[in-house]
């Protein structure tokens, strides 16, 4: 997995509240046996015209946006499907950070196994931010996961929270079925209990 | 004497392998489902990796989402991409020893609905599957949930899952249902009520005499819908209706184990006074058969309203977000809902797809004839619920009426087959979701009851299924 440290990127304002996982990569896209190659199909819906051409009108066509690596967005971003052909899209893309006020939890969870930081803050901060991203080209934030702060445009720093574990996993890059299988002998343990218990689930 | 538990609280404790330092629980999964959509990329993890299955035996696979439901369904999978991944599918269960339902067996169907009628879904079990409709299985008194593909993999592995506790939301329905409404009616009212975020990290037990009173297919269908109200979960305490409908299942417990199982999941209800985070009361008879009229699960309104302005709307936001709904969805604010007109009717999907749902289409359509303007598709959930079905004459009052009587499959749910609703198409649909492009791009959704999708087949619009 990428290790996710410290970027300092254009960020791009999606004021959508309830940015869906359909939204985000749509069914059409889902049929891939790969984890690679589905950023040219992120938000294709709102990104395309029919005949697949780009439409002016989605912010991460406009030339100012275009190496955006931050999208700033509404509440419950990434409500919906388990798929994680979401942020495999979003980071093939070339996204690395979703601010948003509030996001489903299984999307949440599934940024985390691919190098892709989703940040929560309140509201009223993210109108804020959400201002500075309409800046366009000048909107570039950086954003810090060891110190836990994003900096502004203008210099003002705004702290977040992220889970410890997470942090250090995904400051590190690490794969997390690793560390959990040096923990086989303590699986094993609940298992042979579990088995005088509920012999019924070891058929 | 330890403090008193929710039901959430029990299965949690009772699967906790360690508690973290990080404050994360190792948390046992007993039982795993997997379709072909979400499972290549871990299976293709483990081979990169040199790692094995842990417990082959916990994995059922079915493939559903890409399948066709066509009658020459064996020689038509309408995309090169579509075969790609059902071959996939066939071919890792293969390599790995995973029992698999090949698409042309009887048992094949969606997975939701395969898992409970193979017994492979019981009370008291974690179970997952990397598709977020996994909370079906919680009307079992199962704490079940959808995973991401890298968490399918760490299943696969390890047999568990890093987790932080939810928080425990009861929702409360009840009082009587009335007449013509349905466990989907209660699931979109509640969504409606909690909003598609009220649930997020939460895990929701639904409680009250009027849940009490669904059937299993009814229980089913309120849980599969929890993920929208956004809790991961939802839960139903199991009872005696969970039990006989588990009895006699080909994976479920048998004779002495059986009597020892049920002894067990007697336990599984939440103790009294045991604490919630948060707690919903509905009053069931207040309940009116509803109806979506936009691109989210939360824009819900009793079928007897009308399309809503966005200049009612309480702030900016919201605003934008009914405008933009009502642009999507062709609608003019005020226009009786009794008063949009479809295209298509879809019954089926995880939601309401079992032997209940068809029986209910059934009752509605016997004798009657879809409009002209309508094309109408039934697709039964499974193999299973297709020969039910069939073998009480089901099938003949569909076709009489007009309507297309298909093979298993997640079909026009969401269109990953040749199933699909077409541009500007409107589609009173059974399924889970109205989001834009849900059903085929520029699809329009309306989410409903099977009653209430039957009723908008006879006349062509939607329909309060009180007054058919």
């Amino acid at each position: 997995m990428d290790k996710f440290t410290k970027i300092r990127a254009v960020a791009a304002p999606l004021p959508i509240t309830n940015v869906d996982t359909d939204m985000i990569i749509s069914q059409n896209h889902l049929r891939t046996i790969e984890r690679t190659g589905l950023g040219k199909h992120a938000f294709s819906n709102i990104r395309y015209h029919d005949d697949g051409s780009e439409r002016d009108d989605f912010v991460l066509n406009k030339p100012a946006y275009r190496n955006a690596e931050i999208l700033i967005s509404g509440e419950n971003f990434g409500c919906g499907s388990s798929r994680e052909h979401a942020p495999w899209a979003l980071t093939d893309f070339g996204l690395r950070c979703i601010i948003a006020p509030s996001f489903a939890d299984i999307f949440y969870g599934n940024c985390f196994k691919n190098g892709l930081l989703p940040i929560k803050l309140p509201q009223d901060i993210i109108d804020d931010l959400m201002e500075d991203a309409e800046q366009g080209a000048n909107a570039i934030f950086t954003v810090d996961l060891e110190n836990l702060e994003i900096t502004r445009p203008d210099g003002e720093v705004v702290s977040f929270e992220i889970d410890g574990f997470r942090q250090h996993c995904l400051i590190n890059g690490l794969d997390d079925i690793g560390l959990t299988m040096e923990r086989s002998e303590k699986i094993s343990a609940f298992e042979e209990k579990q088995k005088i218990q509920q012999p019924w689930l070891y058929k | 004497m330890s403090e008193p538990r929710t039901l959430y609280d029990k299965i949690w404790d009772a699967h906790v392998v360690e508690e973290q330092q990080s404050g994360n629980s190792l948390l046992y999964i007993d039982r795993h489902i997997i379709h072909e959509v979400t499972s290549p990329q871990a299976f293709e993890g483990l081979r990169v990796a040199g790692r094995d299955l842990r417990r082959v035996e916990t994995i059922l696979a079915v493939p559903d989402h890409n399948v066709p439901t066509t009658a020459d369904r064996e020689t038509r999978v309408d995309s090169l991409e579509s075969k790609t991944q059902l071959d996939a599918l066939e071919r890792n269960c293969k390599e790995f020893d995973v029992d698999y339902i090949p698409m042309m067996d009887a048992r094949q169907g969606i997975v939701h609905i395969v898992g409970p009628e193979q017994g492979f879904t019981l009370p008291g079990t974690t179970i997952v599957c990397g598709d977020s409709h996994t909370s079906t299985h919680g009307a079992f008194g199962a704490l079940a949930f959808g995973i991401g593909t890298s968490e399918v993999e760490h299943v696969m592995a390890t047999q568990t899952l890093i987790l932080k506790r939810s928080k425990n939301l009861r929702i409360d329905v009840s009082g009587e249902l009335g007449i013509g409404v349905t466990a989907k009616d209660v699931a979109l009212a509640v969504i409606g009520k909690i909003g598609t975020a009220g649930g997020t990290g939460s895990v929701i037990e639904f409680t009250g005499s009027a849940i009490k009173g669904l059937s299993m297919e009814g229980r089913m269908t309120l849980c599969n819908m929890a993920i929208e109200g956004g809790a991961r979960a939802g839960l139903v305490e199991p009872d005696d209706k969970t039990y006989d409908y588990i009895k006699g299942k080909p994976k479920a417990p048998k004779a002495a184990e059986f009597e020892m199982a049920v002894n067990y999941w007697n336990s599984l209800k939440s103790d009294e006074g045991a604490k919630y985070d948060n707690e919903v009361l509905i009053d069931a008879a207040a309940i009116v058969p509803q109806v979506t009229w936009g691109t989210s699960p939360e824009d819900v309104l009793p079928i007897t309203g009308v399309v809503p302005n966005p200049a009612d709307a309480h702030d900016a936001d919201s605003k934008a977000s009914t405008q933009r709904s009502l642009d999507y969805m062709g609608l003019v604010p005020g226009t009786k809902l009794t008063d949009v007109k479809i295209d298509k009717v879809f019954i089926g999907s995880c939601t309401n797809g079992r032997i209940e749902d068809m029986r209910a289409v059934a009752e509605v359509v016997k004798g009657r004839h879809i409009a002209e303007s309508v094309e109408g598709l039934i697709v039964p959930g499974s193999g299973l619920v297709k020969l039910q079905a069939e073998q009480e004459g089901l099938d003949e009052i569909f076709k009489a009426a007009g309507f297309d009587w298909r093979e298993p499959g997640c079909s026009m749910c969401l269109a990953m087959n040749a199933d699909k609703v077409l541009p500007n198409e409107r589609c009173a649909s059974t399924s889970n979701r109205n989001f834009e492009g849900r059903q085929g791009p520029k699809s329009r959704t309306h989410l409903v009851s099977p009653a209430m999708a039957a009723a908008a087949a006879i006349t062509g619009h939607l329909t309060d299924i009180r007054e058919l």
